[in-house]
């Protein structure tokens, strides 16, 4: 058991989704229905791609989203982070170029550096991945001769920052990759989980799957235990990835498989979808409340319009792997920005969850870190003989003003 | 065979490290043919003991409460034998400024240092005093936190801009924090071990940085940015000098069973410098004191062995 895994400590680093609504009346009659009418299949091998009955649910999920998908066109994979694995292992040699966000989920970082990649990575502001900046990227990589695998990006309510490409760039980066030939991977784990404003295409809706690979997930609709994600790509990369979906696991758990099966045919998967969309909604607005109350003004952070998390600015003397020190002895964890980047960048920022806690333990929680955050902000205060003095929370304006709140200022540290 | 409480885990940031170290050390117990109760120190740990009764107790803790002479003035309650270093000799080891005033005093050579705690710059101004102890101390200058291990929150100051964010981050792991001069050379640690005719030193450990950037110190301390060397390519007289301080410095603080010193050596100046003791170094299969226990001849189990005996050794001098 990790230190932040003590059951004392409110954890605001997973991004754990909160499967305790989950009905255990459906999960049992689930599994009953597998036991006696699916058992040696259940039990059995399955197909490298996947199930024919998982990959209906799949274009039904798909479809909810805009997106219609032929099912020869995807495979089901263990989980959404095999995906990133197996596109990896298929497009990457050791010291290809692979562009990412900064920041980027740090789920991937390791699995980008297993396979040697070089990440590059491009900044996001409110508005998701900088395209302007992603073309000059590019131009200057072909300067040096140098040809990128693939872009991953998490167009939407992205993992760390929380924030959303917006329309206009979803289409001019479905151009470049166009005009470059350039594969995209999309991840999209949670598209579903809008809490305001219209939807948006995916990149794979905009560009038809002629450059976009694209990875979705069961993890954050269902449940991220039952290990069940998915590929749709171009056929071409697709029978890469086959390949090595067979030499990593020969296929995906058929239990599983068959289990979300038995729980689409029950129909009531949209509801359960609405069902934590209301609940996140009320916690992600639980979280920037109490972000409003207890937090200096001296920081900033994004305001996510769906998915798990909001992406914490501090100020530039506050390194965020060492305030989880202090943060642990108050018994509260986040994530320290520095895992979302490749080149040290990211050390006065921090990753908060908001799925998998109560309303009670986000606001606690947050009053915690807002108090460790202050302490820090008033003994710099005296350590550069300012002798600032922090107001009490209570005093304190909303730092929710939507100019300042609704930005993520990434920028280098001036001191490093 | 002895019934040997493994204490590890705890709820210090060197947890991880302690689990590993722990499960080392309760296979090599299990080895020697002891009976091993495995107990991860939390809010149930006395009760644990209670129920486990056990002949011993070995501590594979580090860093708050395992390390800090807690835990050992909880065993002493219970009247329960344990490895290692006592409770005066683990307060004062796990207390850098202290053992530094300590070395100071006993004409020890140790880098110069100033050490502050939180409430001198919050409640006495002490920001005012930073340009004259700068103007001391030399830059660079390196800032830790007075009692943690394993480097964490250790940070370098080339400048004196970069003290505030320094003692910022040193403060994130303790109320006190220590301004050391910053001393360009080599990275040596001294492993002691008691043995029957009294605490030897064991092959010296050189940590040796692949790159050449002594400015970055936390990358020295990253998996695959150093590599060691033991025993180290020293001249004889600068070994027989360090392992001279080393067990000077284990005396000074009356330290038990085992440990580790930690010196920088200076080698355009010929000076060696301690800088801490660990009065329970990891036991993991990269940690220092089993290597340096294996370029002396002794193996893993050999050493768990003898410093268990050692604990024995020590309840019945005390109680003779």
């Amino acid at each position: 058991m990790a230190i932040t895994a003590r059951p004392e400590v409110i954890s605001l680093a997973g991004g754990l989704p909160d499967t305790s609504t989950f009905p255990p009346d459906t999960f049992a009659a689930v599994t009953t229905g597998i036991a006696r009418h699916s058992c040696a299949k259940a039990l059995q091998y399955g197909p490298t791609e996947g199930l024919a009955e998982t990959k209906e649910c799949i274009q039904q999920v798909m479809a909810a989203e805009g997106m219609h998908v032929d099912p020869g066109h995807m495979i089901v994979t263990t989980g959404g982070q095999q995906v990133i694995d197996l596109v990896t292992k298929t497009l990457i040699d050791p010291g290809d170029v692979i562009i990412a966000e900064a920041p980027t989920y740090p789920g991937a970082v390791p699995t980008f550096c297993s396979y040697q990649a070089e990440v590059v990575q491009v900044d996001v502001d409110s508005d998701g991945m900088r395209i302007d900046l992603l073309e000059q990227m590019l131009d200057r990589l072909e300067g040096e001769g140098r040809r990128p695998k693939f872009v991953y990006t998490i167009p939407t309510f992205q993992n760390p920052a929380g924030v959303t490409m917006s329309l206009e760039r979803r289409q001019c980066l479905v151009q470049v990759a166009r005009e470059r030939e350039l594969l995209i991977l999309e991840d999209n784990p949670y598209g579903m989980l809008r809490y305001e404003g219209e939807t948006l295409p995916t990149l794979r809706a905009l560009d038809r799957g002629v450059y976009v690979m694209y990875l979705g997930t069961f993890s954050k609709i269902l449940s991220p235990g039952i290990r069940l994600g998915w590929v749709a790509a171009p056929p071409a990369v697709l029978e890469k990835i086959n390949l090595g979906k067979q030499a990593a696991d020969l296929c995906t758990s058929t239990l599983s498989q068959l289990m979300v099966q038995a729980y689409f045919e029950r129909g009531r998967w949209r509801d359960y979808v609405d069902s934590l969309t209301e609940l996140y909604r009320a916690r992600r607005d639980t979280m920037l409340d109490a972000l409003a109350e207890f937090f200096p003004p001296e920081a900033q952070w994004t305001r996510p319009c769906g998915g798990l998390f909001v992406w914490v600015t501090l100020p530039d003397f506050i390194d965020t792997t060492d305030l989880l020190a202090r943060a642990l002895r108050e018994n509260v964890a986040f994530v320290p920005g520095e895992a979302a980047y490749l080149d040290g960048r990211g050390r006065n920022e921090m990753r908060l969850n908001f799925s998998a806690c109560s309303e009670d333990d986000l606001r606690e929680g947050v009053r915690r870190i807002g108090k460790v955050v202050a302490e820090q902000v008033a003994l710099y205060g005296t350590l550069t003989g300012e002798h600032r003095v922090v107001r009490a929370p209570a005093e304190e304006a909303p730092a929710e003003d939507a100019a300042v709140a609704d930005v993520v200022p990434i920028k280098r540290r001036a001191s490093r | 065979m002895s019934r040997v409480a493994v204490l590890k885990g705890g709820t210090s940031l060197e947890r991880q490290v302690s689990l590993r170290s722990g499960a080392r050390v309760e296979d090599a117990l299990e080895r020697l043919g002891h009976v091993v109760v495995s107990v991860d120190a939390g809010a149930d740990l006395i009760e644990r003991l209670r129920e486990a009764s056990p002949d011993v107790a070995f501590v594979a803790l580090h860093g708050r409460d395992g390390e800090d002479g807690t835990v050992q003035e909880l065993l002493e309650i219970l009247g329960i034998p344990y490895t290692g270093s006592p409770v005066l000799a683990s307060a004062l080891a796990s207390d850098k400024v202290v053992t530094k005033h300590l070395m100071v005093d006993a004409g020890i050579p140790t880098p110069d240092f100033f050490a502050f705690n939180e409430t001198a710059f919050k409640e006495l101004g002490a920001a005012d005093a930073l340009p004259a102890m700068a103007e001391r101390l030399d830059f660079p200058i390196v800032v830790k936190p007075a009692r943690q291990g394993s480097a964490l929150g250790i940070k370098f100051a080339r400048t004196p801009a970069d003290v505030p964010a320094a003692l910022l981050a040193a403060f994130s792991y303790d109320g006190k924090v220590l301004l050391e001069r910053h001393v360009h050379g080599r990275d040596l640690a001294v492993s002691i071990l008691d043995r029957e005719e009294g605490p030897v030193t064991l092959p010296i450990v050189e940590a040796v940085p692949l790159e050449e950037d002594f400015f970055d110190f936390e990358a020295r301390y990253e998996i695959g940015r150093t590599t060691f060397e033991c025993p180290a390519a020293l001249p004889d007289e600068t070994a027989a000098r360090a392992a001279e301080i080393a067990l000077a410095v284990y005396r000074l603080l009356g330290c038990s069973g085992f440990a580790r010193v930690d010196l920088m050596y200076d080698e355009q100046a010929g000076e060696l410098f301690v800088l801490e003791l660990n009065t329970i170094p990891g036991l993991t299969e990269t940690s220092l004191l089993p290597q340096a226990a294996e370029a002396a001849g002794i193996d893993f189990d050999a050493l768990v062995g003898r410093i268990l005996q050692h604990a024995f050794e020590r309840r019945a001098a005390a109680a003779g």
